[in-house]
């Protein structure tokens, strides 16, 4: 396929077990996706369903024990030390937890810095930089001398997406960027995302247990269950008509802020359920 | 974004937060008295030979053995005819050096140990654990002394060689720290970065541990000093240099003569190492903050006390309360300022409100379990027209899961993971109702039925551990509703828990609150949750509530703009991304800041 920036193909991941006896357990059985240059892939799935676990593969943050991760037509599966350090260019990441993803010790500019200086950027050239980082990510140009305590949780997610931006990447994985914002500041964080990828043509991996999320910010979508994708598509497709039974499952357990719909809901939910009751039985 | 940079504003507050760790440090009476003593002590020291006319090793045998305030000899003379005065003073210089010689190798050798040790795979981890375990086991003053022919009776090389005896105590708190920082996720973002490993640890790790070693280095510091005097006390090592030890030793000769000569160069000791160990204690303190004194919680003055006839009517009544906190700089800071909610017998109510809201904070009000520090200054909770506010905590107990019970955010932290489901659920029994063992134990099953568990038997003898979060949850409802509360207060009950779950839970308290006829007060900030559980709303801002009405009126047509903004919030249902991604060859477009007003998706395709 033309266009495809990173492709994973027959992703397997082993976790070694803990103590003597345990034996090591595999997360993730040969999954196989990909994401488009310029894309958003939302991967939506419940806790233990390995969605994290492929992001950190991508990083290189754990070590995959099967099958092809390719960035850009190279084999990256097995990247490590400075060949990993040079694709620090290309592929960023923006983690769940604005509070613990960013130094407490460091200021905002140093946070924004480090990625640059890595790179070989001149102190000038990178603070010219990370002022114009933060006018991307809408926050106030005198922040980076300041620290992240001082930073709600939102504008915390911000500093952590500008990072990402720093060096200019082709892809950033953002791993539940929104899951613990409230609510409002949840939807303008995800309009920041958006515009992000229409200004500079990143490509998001997108991983969220909350498909609402997923399906405001995906061109495709991917469902994971367990270790195994069960479904891929477009995500118009798959976040309303979905073909999978645990997509759909999935779709009926989030509750809708409408009392009306809501209950219309529960009730197909319980329908389902009984169904699933009686197949079970027979 | 407005509401998003408010905090912005508050600059020069936070700059004097800071550098508030050494204000904070010369707050304390302890660190400062300590240190200034340790000061002028050292200070004394290097102008040792300004303020003493002899020098340490200068003897006269006119003053042997003279007394304290003899001409020239303020402090008075040893047996060998020195001036006390000098050899102290001279000693001071030898402690601190001592002292800086000892701390440094420690810390020279444990702080890179334990960096290595604990950043990098369990291999090298393993090898430095060893290593720093074998020289524990060395018996520390027996090795100086054997080894003295080594170090020739240089107290500069046997510090140095104590200094790495030290070192696994250095070790073994740098490790442990490393060991919780290293899987932080903004050490994880360095390596993203493309942060080397060395880089990560110099700028991440290393900034991480300053605290502890820091708090160490002055009990080190201590050691060292008392272990050269003990050395030179016991006459090891070169008895030429001046050294509290060589001293006291040759004041004990004396002692029945002349006691000053032994007591002084003791006091001067004790005070430094205990100068050394106090600071050590109040840098502690400072830097890791101490727990802080419990506050009763004031009793408040409900406002209409007496008024009987404004007083609103049903099951649970709370009324303008008010809850504070003292903050860091000592004053007070109000979280909840007038919430107030009625909720009848049966009914359902939606507490909802964002992070800060205040929402909890009610919630432990009225169940009388705000954390010690909270103070409620006024306001007034009412359950069956009883106040709650200010009942002793006996009372509280008895009401507490008899007649208002309590479902946590947190199911698996709040079930203690070295007793079974089964002993707990017994155990909470008893303390609502009591009986036998055996007999709560009996209850137990049906009760574990009633939440919709398949296998009670099974899930009774298993431990927390051995369980799934859903099931957790079933438990813990188990428990709240052992005892037939009539309100059951469920603090964000599924926000731990996976969709498909959480829908699960929901159902589950539908069920029991219809069998029960309980009222439910459901603190969430999810509002497809209230939409889906509750006959009535609050909304609660900052700590007040700024709207209440039913849930399809407040959802129809919300009334405060707040609830708006909220409604307006979620991300609903029907929106679709719709603008396509670029095409793979199109050139990219230059980037920073081009505002598009448009909102995301945009396009209804219902």
């Amino acid at each position: 396929m033309t266009g495809t920036l990173l492709d994973i193909d027959g992703l397997e991941v082993t976790f070694p077990g803990r103590g003597l006896r345990c034996r090591p357990h595999q997360v993730l059985h040969g999954v196989s996706l990909d994401v488009a240059a310029g894309e958003t892939l939302g991967l939506v799935g419940e806790s233990g369903s390995g969605k994290t676990t492929i992001g950190r593969a991508v990083l290189g943050l754990v070590k995959p024990s099967g099958g092809r991760i390719t960035f850009a037509d190279v084999d990256i599966t097995h990247a490590a030390g400075a060949r990993r350090r040079a694709l620090a260019r290309d592929i960023q990441v923006v983690f769940q937890d604005p509070y613990s993803s960013l130094n407490p010790s460091l200021t905002i500019g140093d946070i924004l810095g480090e990625p640059l200086v890595v790179q070989g950027v001149g102190r000038k050239e990178a603070n010219a930089r990370i002022t114009a980082l933060l006018d991307q990510v809408g926050l106030p140009v005198n922040s980076a001398a300041r620290l992240p305590r001082e930073f709600s949780g939102g504008q915390r997610q911000r500093v952590a997406i500008a990072r990402a931006l720093a060096p200019r990447p082709k892809l950033v994985v953002c791993d539940e960027p929104v899951s613990a914002l409230d609510l409002s500041t949840q939807r303008r964080v995800l309009e920041l995302l958006v515009d992000i990828q229409r200004d500079t043509q990143v490509a998001y991996l997108f991983i969220s247990h909350d498909l609402s999320v997923i399906r405001h910010i995906s061109h495709r979508v991917a469902v994971l269950y367990r270790g195994d994708l069960v479904e891929t598509g477009e995500a118009a497709k798959v976040t309303a008509t979905p073909d999978h039974p645990y997509t759909r499952r999935l779709l009926l357990a989030a509750p809708v802020a409408d009392p009306a719909e809501q209950q219309r809901r529960r009730e197909e939910r319980w329908r389902f359920a009984e169904r699933d009751a009686d197949r079970s039985a027979a | 974004m407005t509401a998003d940079t408010t905090t912005a504003n508050t600059a020069p507050e936070s700059v004097a937060q800071r550098i508030s760790t050494l204000r904070r440090l010369a707050r304390n009476p302890q660190a400062v008295i300590t240190a200034s003593t340790l000061m002028v002590i050292v200070v004394a020291g290097l102008l040792a030979s300004v303020i003493s006319s002899h020098g340490p090793s200068h003897a006269s045998l006119d003053a042997i053995n003279a007394g304290i305030g003899t001409d020239g000899y303020p402090l008075g003379a040893d047996k060998d005819g020195r001036d006390i005065l000098a050899l102290l003073l001279h000693s001071i210089n030898t402690s601190v050096v001592t002292a800086l010689i000892g701390t440094g190798l420690a810390l020279a050798v444990g702080v890179p140990a334990g960096l290595i040790g604990g950043y990098f795979g369990s291999r090298v981890r393993a090898a430095t654990e060893w290593l720093f375990n074998l020289i524990m086991t060395f018996p520390g003053l027996l090795l100086l002394i054997v080894l003295m022919p080594v170090t020739k009776g240089d107290f500069r090389a046997t510090m140095a060689l104590f200094g790495v005896l030290l070192a696994p105590n250095v070790f073994r708190i740098v490790r442990n720290q490393v060991l919780g920082v290293k899987n932080e996720l903004y050490v994880d973002a360095a390596r993203v970065s493309g942060l080397p490993d060395r880089r990560i640890l110099a700028r991440h790790v290393l900034f991480a541990v300053r605290g502890p070693v820091v708090i160490a280095s002055a009990f080190l510091a201590g050691t060292s000093i008392s272990v050269q005097a003990g050395l030179a006390f016991l006459g090891v090592g070169n008895s030429e240099v001046p050294s509290f030890g060589a001293m006291i030793h040759s004041g004990f000769a004396n002692l029945y003569v002349a006691p000053s000569q032994f007591a002084i160069p003791s006091l001067l000791l004790g005070i430094i190492t205990a100068s050394l160990v106090l600071f050590g204690n109040a840098l502690r303190d400072t830097l890791e903050g101490s727990p802080r004194k419990p506050q009763p919680i004031v009793t408040p003055t409900p406002r209409a006390a007496t008024g009987t006839s404004e007083r609103a009517e049903g099951l649970l009544v709370v009324e303008d309360l008010a809850i504070s906190y003292e903050s860091p700089d000592g004053k007070p800071n109000e979280v909840v300022r007038g919430s107030g909610f009625t909720v009848q017998a049966g009914e359902t109510l939606g507490l909802v409100g964002e992070s800060g809201s205040g929402k909890t904070q009610t919630a432990f009000a009225v169940l009388g379990v705000l954390p010690p520090a909270a103070r409620v200054t006024r306001g007034s909770v009412r359950l069956d027209g009883r106040e709650l506010l200010g009942l002793p905590d006996r009372e509280m107990r008895k009401i507490r899961g008899r007649t208002i019970a309590y479902v946590p955010q947190e199911p698996m932290s709040n079930l203690d993971p070295s007793l079974t489901v089964g002993a707990q659920l017994a155990t909470s029994i008893r303390a609502v109702e009591p009986m036998p063992r055996a007999e709560a134990r009996q209850r137990v099953l049906p009760l574990l039925g009633q939440v919709g568990i398949p296998d009670p038997e099974r899930v009774a003898g298993s431990y927390p551990h051995q369980i799934s979060g859903g099931m957790a949850q079933r438990v813990l409802i188990a428990g709240a509703v052992a005892g037939r509360p009539h309100v059951l207060i469920a603090d964000e009950p599924t926000t731990a828990l996976d969709v498909t779950v959480q829908a699960e839970i929901l159902d589950l308290l539908h069920d029991l609150r219809k069998r029960l006829n309980m009222a439910v007060v459901l603190v969430t900030h999810n509002f497809g949750m209230v939409a889906d559980f509750c006959d009535r709303v609050a909304v609660m801002r900052q700590g007040e509530v700024v709207e209440t009405g039913t849930t399809t009126e407040t959802f129809d047509a919300p009334r405060h703009e707040y609830t708006r903004m909220l409604l307006d919030s979620i991300l609903d249902d029907t929106t679709t991304r719709s603008d396509a991604p670029p095409r793979a060859d199109a050139p990219p477009l230059v980037d920073g800041p081009q505002h598009t007003d448009a909102p995301i998706g945009g396009k209804r395709t219902s």
